[in-house]
C-alpha cells in the first residue's frame, strides 16, 4: 500500500519538474527561433552600423521635438541683423538663412517631417499591399487578374512621379504626402507578397490547416502570412529610407510640406537661390537627409541580414 | 519570341487605356478651372462663361472622357495646353530629345563604370578595396539627387568654372546633369553587381573554369557575370525606363527642357492636356522598357529564351 502511494507521488513529482523544465527551456529559446521579432531585435541589437543607425534616429527625434526648448534661437524667429550669417557667427551654431532665421534650430524641427513621413507613408502602404496580396494569391482566378491588372495600372509609373501625380490631385500639405507616398509604394509590395503567397499557398502545413476545418481568413492571416511576410519586412525597412528620401524630393519640387515649416526638402529648395554665395544654406541640410536616410538605411540592412542571411553582401 | 513580343505589346493597349482613364477622371476631379487658367485671372464672367462652352467643359463627364480616349488612342491627339495653346503632341516630341539623350548618357555612365566597379568589389570580397567600395557607394544612395545636384553646381560650376551651370546647348552642358543623375544609381548598380557576383561567384562552374586553367579575366567575365547579369539588367532596365519618362529633378535644377521638367510646370499651371499627356506617355514609355527588359533576359538567358519559344509551341499545338 506504501509502496503504491510512494510512486503516485513520484509521479506528480516528475510531470511537475518536466513542466517547470520545459518552461525554463522556452524561456531560454525566447528568441532564438530564427524569424521570430525577438530573434531580429536581437541580431540588429548586435549589429554595431544598425546600432548607429538606431543611435542617429533616437536621438534626432529627441531632439526635434525638444529643439523648442533647448535651442537658442526659435526656428521661425527672424533676426533681419543676421541674415546670411555663416555659421559660429553670433552664437550661430550652423548660421543664418536669408531671413535670418536660425539653421540648426530648423533642421532639428524639420527632422519630425522627414523622419515620421518615411515611417507613416510606409506604414501605410504595408497596411493595404499585404491583404491585396493575400487576397490575390491566395484566392488566384478573377480575383487575382482584376487586383494584380489593376495594380498594373500603378506599376506603369515610376514611383516619385505617381507620388507627384496624386499630391497634384489630393492638394498640398504634410498628411497628403503620406497618402500619396504611401499609395505609389503599394503595387510593388502587394506583388511581392502576391508572389510569396503562392509559394507558401502549396506547403503542407496549409493544407493540414484545411484539413482540420480552419476558416480561410484564419488560414490567411495565422499560417500563410507569418510565413510569408519575412522578404516584406525587409522591403518595408529599406522602404522607409527610400520614402524620407521621396519626401525630401517632393518638398524640393513643391508638392511637399510647405515653406514657412522647416522641413529639409524646401529649404534645400529655397537655399538653391543663394547657392552661389551663401553655401552652407545649402550643404547643411543635405547633410541632415543623408544621415537620416543612412541610419535607416543600415538599420535596414541589418534587419535584412537577421532574416534572410543568404542575402547579405 | 516574335509572338511572344506581339502579345505583350496588345497587353500594353488595355494599360494604358486604363491609364488614360484614370489619369482624365482623377483630373476631371482636381480643383480649378481649366477655362479661368486659359484666360487668366482678369478674364470677366461672361468671357469665361463663353470658354467654357467653346472648350466643352460643361459637357457631361462620359462625353468629354469618351472624346479624350478616341482622340487620344485613334487620332494620337493630347489635345492643346491651356496655358500655352500649343499642341501637347508636338511639345512632347519636341522635347523628347533632350530627355533621351539624357537618359542613354546617364545609363552608359552607370553601365560602364557600375559594372565592372561590382565586379572588382566582389572579386576582392571583404579586401580593403571593397571596403572603400562598399562605403562609398552607401553614402551616394543615399545622398538625395537633388543635394548632389547643387553640390556638383557650387563646386564645378561656380568654384572651379570647368562647366556651364544651366543650359542644353553642347556637350559640354550635359557633363553635370548626367553625373548628378547618374552617381546615384551607379552606387546603385555597383551593390547589385557586386551582391549577385558574389552569389554566382562559389558555384560549381565557376571553380571547374578555374581548374582546367581558364584566365581569372575569363573565369570572372565569361563565366561568371553573363550568369549574374539578369537582376543587373531588370534594374538598369527600370532605371532607364524611369529617366526617359523624364529625370523631373535634375531637369528643373539645370534647366534642360525635357519631359520631366515639362511635367512639373504643367502639374504647377493645372495645365490638364499637358499633364494627362505627359503621364499617358510616361506609362508608355516605362511599360515599353519593362518589355523591352523582358526581351533582353532572352538573350543573356538561353533557359528563359527556351521559356518562351515552349510557350510559343504550346500555343501552335
Amino acid at each position: 500500500m506504501a509502496e503504491v502511494k510512494n510512486t503516485t507521488i513520484n509521479t506528480e513529482i516528475d510531470i511537475e519538474a518536466l513542466m517547470a523544465e520545459e518552461k525554463r527551456e522556452r524561456k531560454a529559446n525566447r528568441g532564438k527561433k530564427p524569424g521570430s521579432f525577438l530573434y531580429i531585435c536581437r541580431r540588429v541589437w548586435h549589429t554595431p552600423t544598425a546600432m548607429v543607425g538606431v543611435g542617429i534616429i533616437v536621438i534626432m527625434y529627441i531632439l526635434s521635438y525638444s529643439s523648442p526648448f533647448i535651442c537658442k534661437f526659435p526656428f521661425a524667429k527672424v533676426d533681419i541683423m543676421h541674415k546670411y550669417a555663416l555659421p559660429g557667427v553670433a552664437g550661430h551654431l550652423l548660421g543664418c538663412d536669408e531671413l535670418g532665421r536660425d539653421i540648426l534650430s530648423r533642421c532639428l524641427y524639420g527632422a519630425r517631417y522627414t523622419m515620421s513621413i518615411g515611417i507613416f507613408s510606409t506604414a501605410f502602404t504595408q497596411v493595404l499591399a499585404i491583404p491585396l496580396g493575400a487576397i490575390a494569391g491566395f484566392f488566384g482566378g478573377i480575383v487575382d487578374t482584376l487586383i494584380m491588372r489593376f495594380l498594373d495600372v500603378f506599376q506603369a509609373f515610376p514611383q516619385i512621379l505617381l507620388a507627384i501625380a496624386i499630391a497634384c490631385v489630393l492638394g498640398i500639405g504634410f498628411n497628403k504626402i503620406i497618402i500619396a507616398l504611401g499609395i505609389s509604394g503599394i503595387a510593388g509590395s502587394a506583388r511581392m507578397m502576391r508572389a510569396q503567397i503562392l509559394s507558401v499557398r502549396e506547403q503542407e502545413y496549409v493544407e493540414a490547416a484545411t484539413s482540420i476545418g480552419c476558416s480561410t481568413p484564419r488560414i490567411i492571416a495565422k499560417h500563410i502570412v507569418p510565413n510569408a511576410i519575412s522578404p516584406l519586412i525587409i522591403t518595408m525597412a529599406m522602404g522607409v529610407a527610400g520614402a524620407g528620401l521621396a519626401a525630401s524630393s517632393l518638398s524640393f519640387l513643391g508638392f511637399g510640406v510647405q515653406p514657412p515649416n522647416p522641413e529639409w526638402g524646401n529649404m534645400l529648395a529655397n537655399a538653391r537661390n543663394y547657392v552661389r554665395d551663401y553655401p552652407h544654406m545649402v550643404v547643411i541640410p543635405g547633410i541632415f537627409i543623408m544621415a537620416t536616410v543612412l541610419s535607416y538605411n543600415m538599420i535596414g540592412d541589418a534587419v535584412r541580414d537577421a532574416l534572410d542571411p543568404r542575402l547579405k553582401d | 519570341m516574335i509572338r511572344y513580343i506581339i502579345r505583350r505589346l496588345l497587353a500594353l493597349i488595355p494599360v494604358l487605356i486604363i491609364v488614360a482613364l484614370a489619369i482624365f477622371t482623377l483630373m476631371y476631379f482636381v480643383p480649378g478651372d481649366p477655362a479661368t487658367i486659359a484666360l487668366g485671372d482678369t478674364a470677366d464672367q461672361a468671357t469665361i462663361l463663353a470658354a467654357r462652352e467653346a472648350m466643352g467643359l460643361n459637357r457631361p463627364y462620359i462625353v468629354r472622357l469618351a472624346e479624350y480616349l478616341e482622340k487620344l488612342f485613334l487620332h494620337f491627339d493630347f489635345g492643346v495646353s491651356y496655358t500655352y495653346g500649343t499642341v501637347v503632341g508636338d511639345e512632347l516630341m519636341n522635347r523628347f530629345p533632350h530627355t533621351l539623350t539624357l537618359a542613354i548618357c546617364c545609363t552608359l555612365f552607370t553601365v560602364i563604370f557600375g559594372i565592372p566597379l561590382g565586379v572588382r568589389s566582389a572579386v576582392k570580397a571583404g579586401k580593403f578595396e571593397d571596403e572603400v567600395t562598399r562605403f562609398l557607394t552607401l553614402l551616394f544612395s543615399c545622398m538625395p539627387g537633388f543635394w548632389l545636384a547643387l553640390l556638383l553646381v557650387l563646386l564645378f560650376a561656380l568654384k572651379l568654372k570647368w562647366f556651364p551651370s544651366s543650359g542644353y546647348k553642347s556637350a559640354k552642358y550635359f557633363v553635370l546633369p548626367v553625373l548628378s543623375n547618374s552617381l546615384g544609381s551607379l552606387a546603385g548598380i555597383t551593390r547589385q553587381t557586386r551582391a549577385s557576383m558574389l552569389e554566382v561567384i562559389r558555384s560549381d562552374y565557376v571553380v571547374t573554369a578555374r581548374s582546367k586553367g581558364l584566365p581569372e579575366r575569363k573565369v570572372i567575365y565569361g563565366h561568371a557575370l553573363p550568369n549574374a547579369l539578369i537582376p543587373i539588367v531588370t534594374n538598369i532596365g527600370t532605371r532607364f525606363g524611369f529617366m526617359l519618362g523624364g529625370t523631373t529633378i535634375t531637369e528643373t535644377i539645370f534647366s534642360i527642357p525635357g519631359i520631366g521638367s515639362y511635367m512639373i510646370t504643367s502639374i504647377n499651371s493645372r495645365d490638364y492636356n499637358a499633364v494627362q499627356g505627359s503621364i499617358i506617355y510616361l506609362a508608355f514609355m516605362f511599360s515599353f522598357m519593362m518589355l523591352v527588359v523582358d526581351c533582353v533576359y532572352a538573350f543573356i538567358d538561353p533557359r528563359i529564351k527556351a521559356q518562351y519559344t515552349r510557350k510559343k509551341r504550346k500555343a501552335a499545338e
